[in-house]
């Protein structure tokens, strides 16, 4: 039978603002555990939440920026459960009425189609804390630091296909989040978390199967192969007569394999009512258009203007513009060299390769856009080959430093002297008779492809260094000038 | 110097009659001497209470004293206070010295207020007798077989029995002006926001509040002036501004109306108050107030709301006390679930427990509509017929309790007629209007209160009414202890 893959996504996006959503603690990532946890965090008795305005602004934006409809009115409600690091004993979430309600966005399908994935809302809340099970003798310590940070999760209607659709997805939500600047968009730190809903059908029938809950995936990586992996579970289950359960379960990268945290009967009974101490949030639509005036270019709108303003392709950027930071990045090399093909190359090849290589964002790259333009403007103005550029960019990206320090330091300079290029050109075309005669009697159509064989030859004489170009046209002259008359 | 109202005694600390040490000193020998047979107090603090009753000496000398400086008061043990044991009369709390002090707090720290320690308490507030408290029940000052009310009865007693000039306390449910009446002082629960919650141990986040206990209406506003205000850590207290109660407290009462509930006259009503309701409704009128009948239809159904609203919300509140970062913890614990489940099985007392369990109850999948969203229902029906009736009249008056204080263990276990003994306030804690419990007489030894209610924040105008009745009697100056 053919199946098919039915796919949800809950998003957990950690708002980038400097306090917590219900106290004035530090968000910063990384301090000591509970440095960064005050008497609200740690739920002191009588201490009471107090909303972040800052909080309720990048909701807003991020509703505006996936065509949502923005709640007037929106209520916190408390989630009742029991759990070490949540330590009021309830979670400050919204439920019946969050802050974005409906809404949508466009994702690419490999098929090279788009897909409009449905928003179903979403909702501000908080963060819990860590339990730390290491380091304590069989103990489980709590760091409560992450406690009261904001969250917005972003829950999807059940609309896409494929595991390779839902990374395109969650991409998309990273890329959207991170221009809006109301996310760092750091994975590794839990800065965005993604939970799929994942279910299978036969191929043309309407009905959902019983779906499983994949928790608490932090790469687009993981999310392809967590879901491809389960449907392949699911669909092996159901083909040897057995049934899906509705449960939850945990993605395992080390072995490739989901296995399961919780069935739905083991699920708490939540509890939820509307959290007494705080207000409805209420806003206008002065508010809501006060933010709309302030909303950067999106991904969408980045992309038409790159292949206008670039003429770059459709393909390249996509590509560029699926990180905001990434776009930026090549934008500040535009902008620094005025060559944008040139700088769309280096960005998609040899920066990517290396940042790929080393599993690093393009944030945390070892060669800064203005490093790098350094470099690509010594190959336009044909200092270095794009071969020797190769090189330096090696050295920038170990070493650091400038390109120009590294080119003279190193001696990479191209050699655009005529008289040393004719001095190697004559070298190679003594030293390889038998390759000159094969020229000489090749028909004349043929000649142009030989001549790669003795530019070869010249560049590795010169290291590299010589000026292509030159050789090139010295190689031709001197080669055809044996030509019988 | 114990016979004197907060009132006078500020006068004499301005006049230099006595120094704030000196009052000080005389008021913790008083309840070191005398406590023993009320069990007023949870905690007492001497060494604060001198250190700033001495800055307050010092602060007067320096020519920089407020109105309030230098006086001494009790807080309820709900009040967080720093480096001082808070307990909300738990176990579960019975370690716990609070890192902060609750807004209220601060603000009397700030006035130049002297805390003489902190009053005893139905454990996290939940009772109307202060049986339920693990500090042990308190004694009605007038009969020491009999409770104080709850559950601010530690400040109720304190206060009656000359053992704090004033106190502050909290009202979820009548919990100031139950007590008040069954001890013969006076009790004021303000609209719900008008004094901050933050820092003070939440029952029920939608009906407490906190407001002062005293001897007198002039005492009252003194307190009142320095609690009330809008603190920016609360999101749900007021940003109204805040009058000057003192200054209303002689303005008179021609053409006060007065709306009297049939409900709060009906047949659960003891006669015997009632008649002394009566005569006090007489002495208005003989200042110039008029009375007429008004209905308020849904009074029988606050008790059943309010017993869903504020369990559930307990529920939610008391989940922070599960033994991990403060508080009792039990020995030794298993595993998770039996850390959970001992702490807070050995933490809590037994009401504690029932209404954790009734709350979480009301609250679960498939109950919520029929019974917590039924609630809501009721409560803005409630409201609504207070709103109605307050069109028409300028305050409403009735009795603060059916009967007067029973006797200890009488009603401790029966649940159910313990909660009907608060019938007559818990409307105004669903309503979010502040209420009044002034004395208004005596049967058979032991005092009644009348209940005086008003619109939103109208403390002034209850304030400045209950002043003028406390000028035209004296029942609010009858002490159950001899000096």
């Amino acid at each position: 039978m053919e199946w098919e893959t039915v796919i949800g996504l809950e998003i957990h996006v950690q708002l980038s603002t400097q306090t917590k959503i219900f106290s004035g603690a530090s968000t910063a990532f990384g301090a000591e555990p509970n440095t960064q946890a005050c008497a609200v965090d740690l739920a002191l008795p009588g201490t009471l939440p107090v909303f972040n305005e800052n909080a309720l602004r990048m909701a807003v934006m991020f509703g505006l920026a996936v065509n949502a409809e923005i709640g007037k009115r929106s209520v916190f409600e408390r989630k009742n459960y029991f759990y070490p690091d949540l330590p009021k004993g309830y979670q400050t979430t919204q439920l019946a009425e969050p802050i974005v309600g409906p809404g949508y966005i466009d994702i690419e399908t490999e098929e090279g189609g788009t897909r409009r994935v449905r928003i179903h809302h979403a909702h501000l809340e908080e963060d819990a804390g860590k339990s730390l099970h290491e380091d304590f003798h069989g103990m489980t310590g709590i760091d409560l630091n992450r406690a009261g940070t904001p969250l917005v999760e972003i829950v999807s209607e059940p609309d896409m296909r494929s595991a390779k659709e839902a990374a395109a997805y969650a991409r998309k939500i990273h890329a959207i989040v991170t221009t809006l600047g109301i996310c760092d968009g750091n994975m590794a730190e839990g800065s965005m978390r993604c939970d799929c809903n994942v279910s299978i059908r036969p191929k043309g029938s309407e009905t959902l199967g019983t779906r499983t809950e994949l928790k608490n995936i932090n790469s687009f990586r993981f999310i392809e192969r967590a879901i491809e992996t389960e449907v392949a579970r699911q669909i092996d289950l159901i083909e040897d007569g057995g049934r899906v359960v509705q449960e939850t379960r945990l993605y395992d990268p080390d072995r490739n394999q989901t296995r399961s945290m919780r069935s739905k009967e083991e699920a708490n009974d939540y509890r939820y009512f509307p959290c007494p101490d705080l207000l409805p949030v209420v806003i206008d639509e002065t508010y809501i258009e006060q933010i709309r005036q302030t909303l950067p270019e999106l991904p969408d709108a980045r992309k038409a203007r790159f292949i206008t303003e670039y003429q770059l392709s459709e393909y390249d950027a996509g590509v560029l513009c699926a990180d905001s930071a990434q776009a930026d990045y090549y934008e500040a090399l535009v902008k620094q060299t005025g060559d944008a093909k040139l700088a769309a190359n280096w960005v998609m090849g040899e920066l990517a390769k290396n940042l790929n290589q080393q599993d690093l964002d393009i944030r945390q790259s070892p060669v800064s856009a203005t490093q790098l333009a350094g470099l690509l403007v010594r190959i336009k103005d044909e200092t270095i080959t794009g071969k020797i550029a190769k090189q330096v960019f090696e050295i920038l990206w170990s070493e650091g430093g400038n390109a120009d320090a590294i080119i003279d330091a190193k001696g990479l300079k191209q050699v655009t002297d005529t008289g040393a290029i004719e001095a190697a050109v004559d070298q190679v075309i003594a030293q390889c008779t038998p390759q000159v005669e094969q020229y000489l009697a090749a028909e004349p159509d043929k000649r142009g492809k030989m001549l790669g064989f003795f530019m070869g030859q010249v560049m590795k004489l010169s290291q590299g260094k010589a000026n292509p170009g030159q050789v090139q046209g010295l190689l031709k002259t001197k080669l055809d000038a044996l030509l019988p008359k | 110097m114990f016979d004197l109202t907060l009132t006078q005694l500020a006068d004499g600390l301005e006049r230099g009659d006595f120094s704030s040490q000196e009052l000080t000193q005389a008021w913790l020998e008083r309840i070191q001497r005398e406590d023993a047979q009320y069990n007023a107090y949870i905690t007492l603090t001497p060494e604060l209470a001198l250190q700033q009753a001495a800055q307050a000496d010092a602060q007067r000398a320096a020519g920089q004293a407020g109105r309030f400086t230098g006086l001494p008061i009790a807080h309820k043990d709900i009040f967080c206070t720093i480096g001082v044991k808070t307990s909300c009369g738990s176990k579960m709390l019975d370690n716990f010295i609070a890192p902060y002090n609750a807004t209220l707090v601060e603000r009397f720290n700030t006035a130049g207020a002297v805390m003489l320690g902190k009053t005893n308490m139905d454990e996290f507030a939940m009772g109307s007798s202060n049986e339920n408290s693990y500090y042990g029940p308190v004694r009605n000052p007038w009969d020491t077989t009999r409770v104080p009310g709850g559950s601010s009865g530690g400040s109720a007693a304190a206060v009656a029995a000359r053992l704090a000039p004033a106190a502050t306390g909290t009202d979820t449910g009548g919990s100031i002006r139950q007590p008040a009446a069954l001890c013969g002082i006076t009790g004021l629960k303000p609209t719900y926001g008008r004094v901050s919650r933050y820092g003070m141990i939440a029952y029920a986040s939608s009906l407490d509040q906190a407001g002062p206990m005293t001897r007198t209406a002039a005492d009252a506003a003194l307190m009142l002036q320095v609690m009330a205000g809008h603190d920016p850590r609360d999101s749900t207290s007021a940003e109204v501004a805040v009058p000057d109660y003192t200054a209303q407290l002689d303005l008179p009462l021609k053409g006060l109306r007065i709306g009297l509930p049939d409900e709060y006259f009906s047949s659960s009503l003891d006669s015997q108050i009632a008649a002394q309701i009566q005569q006090a409704l007489r002495q208005f009128e003989a200042l110039g107030a008029t009375c007429k009948p008004i209905r308020l239809a849904n009074t029988a159904r606050c008790i059943p709301a309010y017993y869903i609203i504020a369990p559930a919300e307990a529920s939610s509140n008391l989940s922070r006390f599960d033994g991990v970062r403060y508080g009792y913890r039990c020995e030794e614990p298993k595993d998770l679930m039996d850390l959970y489940t001992r702490s807070r099985g050995e933490g809590f007392g037994r009401e504690v427990k029932r209404r954790i369990m009734i709350g979480t109850y009301a609250l679960s999948a498939g109950y919520y509509d029929a019974y917590y969203r039924k609630a809501q229902q009721i409560r803005r029906l409630i409201q609504q017929d207070f709103v109605e009736a307050l069109k028409e009249v300028d305050v409403i008056m009735g009795p603060v309790t059916p009967h007067t204080a029973f006797a200890i263990g009488e009603k401790n276990n029966d649940p159910v007629a313990m909660y009907m003994e608060d019938i007559f306030t818990l409307s105004l804690n669903l309503a979010g209007l502040p209420g009044m419990s002034i004395p208004c007489g005596q049967v058979a030894g032991l005092p009644v209160g009348l209940q005086i209610i008003g619109n939103y924040f109208a403390e002034d105008k209850l304030l400045n009414i209950a002043h003028q009745f406390q000028q035209a009697t004296d029942w609010h100056t009858q002490s159950p202890v001899k000096l």
